[in-house]
């Protein structure tokens, strides 16, 4: 351990701003990055299912679409 | 060989390998980025002459390391795109310029941040300095130049010429303290001589390193599989698979 304290540890002999400063820019970015990858991952996969469901609803006949319609303008 | 880069270059084979290798690079990265932080934090001796402020070396080398070797990496996909029309090279090369560019940010700036009670000052026009704010910008211009396209094929090809063209600028990084002994110091880390610093600051500098490496590739898979997601989604077997996959 270099440091006996951790109020020591913080100032880092007095660089406490210049070492802190880098590595909270360097974790954020890097923390951001992932959160990023895994949004833009979890919205795709949605965006497929999404899709997926509206066509199977679409082949699932037309009986079924014009029965959906029916009671769509039934509610306005 | 032939078979096996054919097999490498198909969107979906790669998919399924990723899906596979990518948990492994994300556990390397999360392990060496720890172990490293708290080694070079708080465990690693404080430098005769900098004082603690030498820390700043694990996150500085790291970055500035990565962000020549995703200029490089982006360059060869680049042409294996270009060369073999491999489409998963260009989706991979495009999910790296965006690290590239803020690894290539993070190592200008804790530069600066550390050149103020080092050097006495947070820029000059250095040889190193300049050479990495091109590298920047050329990052900024492989992204600008993707979007700037209506054809994908096009962009893609404009944004391979600009990495291959750009690459030029990594040997004037790398050996711009030689040539220019101006404010920055000598590399390092040299693959042919032995490190000058004690070894209990530079395995830790050496742990940061691989750790950077291994959250690049991660992340490159892990993106590079969403891209196949978005450009492949007409696709039958990325139809198939979405509706299974959380």
């Amino acid at each position: 351990m270099a440091f006996a304290t951790f109020s020591e540890f913080l100032a880092m002999g007095g660089h406490g701003p210049y070492v802190w400063a880098s590595w909270a820019v360097t974790a954020a970015l890097l923390g951001g990055i992932v959160l990023h990858a895994r949004s833009e991952r979890r919205h795709l996969l949605r965006h497929l299912q999404r899709r997926a469901r509206r066509e199977r609803r679409l082949a699932g006949g037309q009986a079924t679409v014009s029965h959906q319609r029916g009671g769509h303008n039934d509610d306005t | 060989m032939w078979a096996f880069i054919h097999k490498l270059g198909s969107p979906k084979w790669f998919y399924a390998i990723s899906a596979r290798l990518q948990p492994w690079f994300w556990a390397a990265a999360a392990l060496l980025l720890l172990v490293g932080s708290v080694w070079g934090l708080a465990f690693a001796p404080a430098d005769y002459q900098q004082g603690n402020s030498f820390r700043i070396i694990y996150v500085h080398v790291p970055a500035a390391f990565l962000a020549q070797s995703i200029f490089v990496s982006m360059a060869l996909a680049g042409l294996v795109f270009m060369v073999w029309k491999i489409k998963v090279a260009d989706m991979a090369a495009a999910m790296m310029a965006p690290l590239g560019a803020a690894m290539t940010f993070i190592a200008l700036f804790s530069g600066a941040v550390w050149g103020v009670p080092t050097w006495g000052t947070w820029w000059m026009w250095d040889a190193r300095l300049t050479s990495m704010l091109i590298l920047l910008f050329l990052y900024f211009g492989v992204i600008a130049l993707r979007g700037a396209f209506a054809s994908r094929d096009s962009a893609s090809r404009a944004a391979s010429v600009l990495a291959m063209v750009g690459v030029i600028n990594i040997p004037i990084i790398k050996y711009s303290v030689d040539w220019w002994y101006t404010l920055h110091q000598p590399a390092t880390f040299t693959v042919t001589s032995r490190p000058t610093m004690p070894v209990e600051m530079w395995l830790p500098l050496l742990i940061m390193v691989l750790g950077f490496y291994s959250f690049f590739i991660a992340l490159t898979l892990m993106r590079t599989r969403s891209e196949i997601l978005r450009r492949e989604s007409t696709k039958r077997w990325v139809r198939d698979l979405a509706a299974e996959e959380r």
